[in-house]
């Protein structure tokens, strides 16, 4: 489980996160939904321990994270997979390198071991036959399957998504969507997703937490904020973006 | 009224944070290279990449600059009949100066540049965060190879660059200048000393470890776009080539007294 409390970042004279509240449970597809520049980038980079906040604790699986150092990080991140908005895959190196890369420099496993846990990620994530395909070679869509195969070939308890549908097709949202949806049917781990995407959002979540003005401003199933009258949640369930702006 | 003095003090605080950032990467550096895992694979990549890669330039370049000064000795020492001093002159100018720093400046061009824009572009494209969040620290990972590669192949390159100069300077003394190849070796063996050698290798160690720093160091704190890149790449080549020059005054102050 996943606490944070009351969690504050400023950016010089920007406050980005103000007195955040939010419990992510176990097991479960949480989508943190909120407008580009809400903050939702920082907050899960605060989760993972990459950005520090001024005020405030986070608390994974019981250890809180704010105040630890480095060393102690890099134990509690090997719980943690993570996809990054536009994949972050090492350029200088192939598809099968790229998801190989956590096993062999972290894990340090025998080879035959980490061919057959590489094959099966890039397997699971519909990419077989390209192992060889560098990223440049890639489009959007494949660049986020491989990054999703990279997360997830640790065996990770937790899997961090930063806007995994941001600049695809359609069809290639769809499908990045139904491949999250199966990942998550198959591993039965935290998928911690933040999103600005509300009909993505609705997709997949088992809990939708709203971002706005640096606070979780509502929680609460697809079908609760489906049917919410709260105008700042209508608005944004229907896209009526006056009512966000404004709200 | 005030405005010069907030100016100055603007680039005095820009410049003692730089100083203070690359100092902290420095010591993070020696800290992490101390500690398992070592990686020998990424260190000979990064070898490879600062030595063997740099061969081509670093002999073309010093060939050629020992051509310049052979026949520059040659048309100043004419006037006194000396022409046979232009060997040693060489020999020992290359070895103290022109090995050490015009490798050094040669490398910084071709390495510290790619340094910068490569750990640069890892940075905004989120690969840097992307091994953080995998439990590998970039510094260990990424800079500290680099360091190693350019404390370790700048010696290596230096002195190759004041051979190809000397070698170079031979054939122009004797076959166009028609200087006496034994008055040339002569005086070389006459004026040369081991001091002279073992100070230049001295020298480009530093040099190799300020290049790879400063290159890693700009790269490391890109900001921004493509925009961003471009300036950390820039400003890590002016910076050390800079560093390269006032470090080589300092330590020849000590060296050669």
């Amino acid at each position: 489980m996943i606490k944070i409390l009351d969690l504050k970042k400023s950016f010089g004279k920007e406050e980005v996160l103000n007195g955040l509240n939010l419990t992510i449970q176990d097991g479960e597809i949480t989508v943190i939904l909120g407008r580009s520049g809400a903050g939702k980038s920082v907050l899960l980079k605060h989760i993972i321990g990459l950005t520090k906040p001024d005020d405030g604790k986070i608390f994974v699986n019981g250890d809180e994270i704010t105040s630890m150092t480095e060393k102690e990080l890099n134990r509690i991140r090997v719980d943690f997979g993570m996809l990054f908005q536009e994949g972050a895959l090492f350029d200088s190196l192939s598809v099968w390198e790229n998801v190989a890369f956590p096993l062999v420099e972290r894990e340090h496993l025998p080879k035959a071991e980490i061919r057959t846990r590489v094959a099966k990620k890039i397997d699971q994530v519909e990419l077989t036959g390209m192992d060889d395909k560098m990223p440049s070679e890639l489009s959007g869509g494949m660049k986020k399957r491989v990054g999703l195969a990279r997360a997830l070939v640790t065996d990770p308890k937790i899997v961090l998504f930063d806007e995994p549908t941001s600049g695809l097709d359609p069809i290639t949202e769809n499908s990045i969507t139904d491949l999250i949806l199966k990942t998550h049917e198959i591993e039965k781990i935290t998928y911690v997703i933040i999103s600005h995407n509300i009909k993505f959002a609705l997709a997949v979540a088992d809990k939708i937490a709203m971002l706005h003005k640096g606070k979780i401003y509502a929680e609460g199933t697809p079908a609760q904020f489906q049917k919410s009258r709260d105008p700042l949640i209508s608005g944004y369930v229907s896209g009526n973006l006056n009512e966000i702006m404004h709200g | 009224m005030f405005r010069v003095p907030s100016l100055v003090l603007d680039w005095i605080s820009e410049k003692v944070l730089h100083f203070g950032r690359i100092t902290l990467l420095f010591l993070d550096a020696v800290r992490w290279a101390v500690r398992p895992p070592y990686r020998i694979m990424n260190i000979l990549r990064q070898m490879d990449f600062v030595g063997t890669k740099s061969l081509s330039i670093i002999i073309t370049t010093g060939a050629f600059t020992g051509m310049v000064l052979a026949l520059h000795g040659y048309l100043t020492f004419r006037h006194f009949n000396a022409e046979s001093l232009v060997g040693a002159t060489v020999a020992v100018g290359m070895a103290r100066e022109m090995g050490p720093v015009i490798a050094a400046i040669m490398v910084v061009g071709r390495v510290g540049s790619a340094m910068a824009a490569e750990i640069g572009t890892m940075r905004i494209t989120e690969q840097i965060d992307a091994l953080t969040s995998m439990s590998i620290n970039p510094v260990q990972y990424l800079v500290v190879p680099r360091i190693i590669a350019g404390i370790t192949m700048m010696p290596i390159l230096a002195s190759l660059f004041s051979l190809a100069g000397f070698i170079a300077s031979y054939f122009i003394s004797v076959a166009v200048l028609h200087i006496s190849g034994g008055d040339f070796i002569y005086h070389v063996h006459d004026l040369l000393e081991m001091n002279d050698y073992t100070n230049g290798l001295i020298k480009s160690v530093f040099f190799g470890f300020f290049l790879t720093l400063i290159g890693c160091y700009y790269g490391y704190y890109a900001t921004g776009g493509a925009e961003g890149i471009g300036k950390a790449t820039t400003r890590a080549v002016v910076v050390a080539s800079v560093t390269v020059i006032v470090s080589d005054y300092i330590l020849s102050a000590m060296m050669f007294k």
